[in-house]
């Protein structure tokens, strides 16, 4: 075949798209109305959607239902009934919010611990045993003494986004080549100088894929911590929708949730590409 | 320091004196310790270019770092125009063995870094005025906004060499700065040095472990002996006339005996050198000095 790679990407991707819809619209057995063959009683619990077909959507109903979000966004009909695009914008700004602080924490301190050989040494027990507890496991003691439920989804997401940037960074500050601070040294450069032009780009695609690994996760905790806190939030719009047993707003959520994590992520790596040097 | 670019670098502040130097390491093993080298003693005067010649770990590099002020000896001064050195100084400029370039900085980014710490005050102007003028010594005209990753080998060096020189040093201090280079890159750039040190009248210490290298370049050639507790044997003083170029010095009546008498110590006397070690005639304050020529092509003229 003589199409560039790219293309021949394209065009795969498209068929599997298509191959999966099809998959999927087959396998829920339309019309069929499987509704006939459950336990009455189920089918009752169920209510109005096990009528005739499958509580199952497929892919044309998520597909319309996308379409609607994606058509009106930003409507506010109550608590229980806020456009997808508001409930995005709440997550996305916990995630910034609790994101940026971290980092404001994370690299300095970061920085601090890389240049020391000392605090290196004696910071890492704790880094080592903080770094895989689950961050949700904080939610309660959060609750508990912040008192209120948005700042303790915000500080969740600030105590998972700090372990990859913390240990990044200290890692990028203390791999830094000696010839190039030997450099600055013989130059007489100050610290402060050495710090920002020597030290800081050096490690800054070290202390990137930190950050891009923290946003990653940052996102994916945001969705359970709101499901836990409840009250506003994409986490909240699907356990809310699950509630409301609606299969078809909780795929298009896992949709648009994978969507805004896509682009955080090439959001980072392009901050990453603009830092990083080839040696 | 001034904050304009000064005229003539080379004064009597680039005399250079090395007293007692020792440095000792702990042994990997052991609570002994590992002495690279000790009681070093030579002297560099201004204007004066010198090479070091040793093998392979000697303590060359050692030697070097002391003199740049980045590592302290176990004993002993370096003394720098009257003035004991303790740590780094931009009177004294350093070429790296790994030209140690900073690869998210372009050429010129790299030459202007040691500009402003030179002269902080210096204006943006100004800056890349001078950067020019020390990139376009070094013949790299064209390439100031590569990056280090878009150059060559020898172009990096000559980098390195222009960011060295840009600060107007007393004194140079280079580490092997062309043996990871072709015959034939090196020699161009042997060339360039030349010209440019012999022009500015700089004070030069350079490590080599190319023969021919040294007898174009130095005007005194410090010979040490192998490691550990490497001592200065000798100090060759170059015979041939200043005005040698690569191309015509082996045609010169001295070339041979100062090449042979080179060969003669990295093959034979670096290792046995123990033996004149022990004599009575040897004093590690004032190693002999020799300089070979056609009539008498090892003998001890004087003591340094
Ligand atoms: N920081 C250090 N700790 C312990 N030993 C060291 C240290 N630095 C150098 N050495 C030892 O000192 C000796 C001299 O090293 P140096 O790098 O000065 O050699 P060199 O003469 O420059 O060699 P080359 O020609 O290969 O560059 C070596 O045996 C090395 O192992
Ligand atoms: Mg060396």
């Amino acid at each position: 075949m003589s199409l560039p790679l790219r293309t021949r990407a394209v065009i795969l991707s498209v068929v599997l798209f298509f191959a999966f819809a099809m998959l999927w619209e087959v396998s829920l057995g339309k019309g069929t109305g499987s509704a006939a063959n459950m336990d009455p009683e189920y089918a009752a619990l169920m209510g109005a959607t096990a009528k005739g077909a499958s509580a199952m959507p497929g892919p044309l109903e998520v597909g319309a239902q996308i379409w609607d979000h994606i058509m009106d966004p930003f409507y506010d009909a109550g608590p229980n009934d806020k456009g997808i695009g508001i409930q995005l914008g709440y997550s996305i700004l916990r995630v910034l919010v609790g994101f940026g602080l971290a980092v404001a924490v994370a690299v300095p301190l970061g920085f601090l611990i890389g240049m020391s050989p000392l605090f290196y040494r004696a910071l890492d027990p704790f880094i080592q045993i903080m770094k895989p507890v689950s961050p949700l496991a904080w939610m309660p003691l959060a609750l508990y003494t912040i008192k209120d439920s948005i700042i303790s989804s915000v500080f969740v997401i600030f105590i998972c986004s700090v372990w990859p940037m913390l240990t990044n960074t200290a890692f990028g500050v203390a791999s830094v080549r000696k010839e190039w601070l030997n450099v600055a040294k013989t130059l007489e450069v100050g610290n402060f100088r050495t710090a920002f032009q020597v030290i800081l780009p050096a490690a800054a695609p070290t202390i990137m894929t930190g950050m891009r690994i923290s946003v990653g996760i940052a996102w994916l905790v945001i969705v359970a911590a709101e499901m836990l806190v409840g009250g506003t939030g994409i986490g909240y719009f699907v356990w809310n929708e699950w509630n409301n047993l609606s299969i078809t707003n909780v795929i298009a959520a896992i949709f648009f949730i994978g969507m805004i994590g896509m682009v955080l992520d090439l959001c980072l790596s392009y901050l990453t590409k603009l830092v990083t040097y080839s040696e | 320091m001034s904050d304009s670019p000064t005229e003539n670098p080379s004064s009597a502040s680039a005399r250079i004196k090395v007293e007692a130097l020792a440095q000792r390491f702990p042994a990997p093993d052991g609570d002994d310790e590992l002495t690279v080298f000790s009681d070093i003693w030579f002297t560099i005067n201004p204007g004066e270019f010198v090479c070091l010649i040793g093998h392979s770990g000697c303590g060359k590099t050692t030697l070097l770092n002391i003199l740049a002020g980045l590592a302290t000896a176990s004993d002993g001064t370096v003394i720098v125009g009257g003035e004991e050195v303790v740590g780094t100084s931009l009177d004294r400029a350093v070429v790296f063995q790994s030209h140690a370039l900073m690869p998210w900085m372009t050429v010129m980014g790299n030459t202007a870094f040691a500009v402003k710490s030179k002269w902080p005050k210096m204006g943006k102007a100004d800056i890349q005025k001078h950067c020019q003028k020390f990139i376009n010594l070094v013949h790299l005209t064209g390439s100031e906004n590569k990056k280090p990753s878009q150059l060559s080998g020898g172009m990096k060096q000559r980098v390195g060499i222009a960011r060295a020189m840009a600060i107007e040093p007393k004194i140079m201090l280079l580490d092997e700065p062309f043996s990871a280079l072709d015959a034939l890159t090196r020699g161009s750039l042997q060339d360039e040095l030349l010209s440019i040190c012999s022009e500015t009248e700089q004070t030069v210490f350079m490590i080599t472990h190319d023969i021919d290298e040294a007898i174009l370049l130095a005007d005194k050639i410090i010979l040490m002996t192998n490691g550990p507790e490497a001592r200065i044997c000798e100090i060759v003083e170059n015979t041939l006339p200043r005005d040698r170029t690569r191309n015509n010095m082996h045609t010169h009546e001295n070339y041979y005996p100062v090449r042979n008498h080179l060969i003669e110590f990295l093959v034979n006397r670096s290792a046995s050198f123990q033996e004149e070690l022990s004599s009575p005639d040897y004093d590690p304050r004032h190693p002999p000095v020799v300089g070979p020529t056609a009539e008498s092509p090892g003998e001890v003229r004087a003591r340094a």
